[in-house]
């Protein structure tokens, strides 16, 4: 797939989020229990972000004892980053998903998940560091 | 000939996808409490206007999300819930960015 074709694939995508009628248009209606099962998916995707902005603002008022002013800002901006894309993933995901169950492809398969969780053990490990050699302290 | 049957409702708890969508609703709409509550305690010490017009923005928010879970469990509640509207799940998403970003202007 060409640089070209990805660029189109994902204009195609947001245009999808802001018309979504156009989702029902193709394919036929799946089993109303397959979409909420994708929108329960979806709505655990929005807790993860909620996680994640909700982790960005503690470790700015809990860590103040333990990190400088710009380990924490450093932290709890890639933490609130991390969590609005988690945000437009949760969506993204969410009309692929309905998409593919109407016209009876394969579940789309994503490597965000993986982006993620290194992302989270990145942060661990230097919050580790951090706070038990206390470089930053 | 099975395979390319649609499945029947009969085939297995029809009753409770419905109910476990709209616990999952709840669930979420009370993390977006927990976050909201932080998002107004990050700017609580300092005082002044600033610090209303910030915890207000976060109760918005909130009132926001609280708004469109209310919706979306009143529609799971009739007998063939339709789909997500997607303007539901872009309001959710607006939600969320505006949490983000507001806390992005606070941390900075």
């Amino acid at each position: 797939m060409s640089v070209f074709d990805q660029l189109g694939a994902g204009r195609d995508a947001v245009r999808l989020w802001f018309a979504p009628d156009r989702v029902q248009e193709e394919g036929e209606t799946p089993d109303y229990r397959f979409s909420l099962a994708n929108e329960r998916t979806f709505l655990a995707w929005i807790r993860t972000a909620l996680a994640l902005i909700g982790g960005g603002f503690a470790v700015d008022q809990f860590l103040t004892d333990h990190l400088t002013h710009w380990a924490r800002v450093a932290l709890s901006l890639a933490l609130l980053a991390g969590g609005v894309a988690c945000t437009l993933r949760a969506v993204n995901h969410w009309v692929r998903c309905e998409r593919a169950m109407r016209r009876g492809a394969n579940l789309p398969v994503s490597r965000f998940p993986a982006v993620l969780a290194a992302l989270v053990a990145v942060i661990a490990v230097a919050m580790v560091a951090l706070v038990l050699f206390g470089w930053a302290g | 000939m099975t395979a390319g049957r649609r499945p029947v409702e009969t085939d297995r708890d029809p009753g409770l996808q419905p109910e476990r969508t709209r616990l999952a609703w709840r669930r979420t709409t009370l993390s977006c409490a927990v976050t909201a509550v932080l998002a107004g305690r990050q700017v609580l010490n300092g005082g002044g206007a600033s610090a209303t017009l910030a915890v207000s923005l976060a109760a918005l928010v909130f009132l926001a999300f609280l708004w469109l879970a209310h919706h979306r469990m009143l529609q799971l509640g009739r007998p063939r819930p339709a789909l997500l509207p997607a303007s539901s799940a872009l309001g959710v998403a607006a939600c969320m960015v505006a949490l983000a970003v507001f806390g992005a202007a606070v941390v900075w």
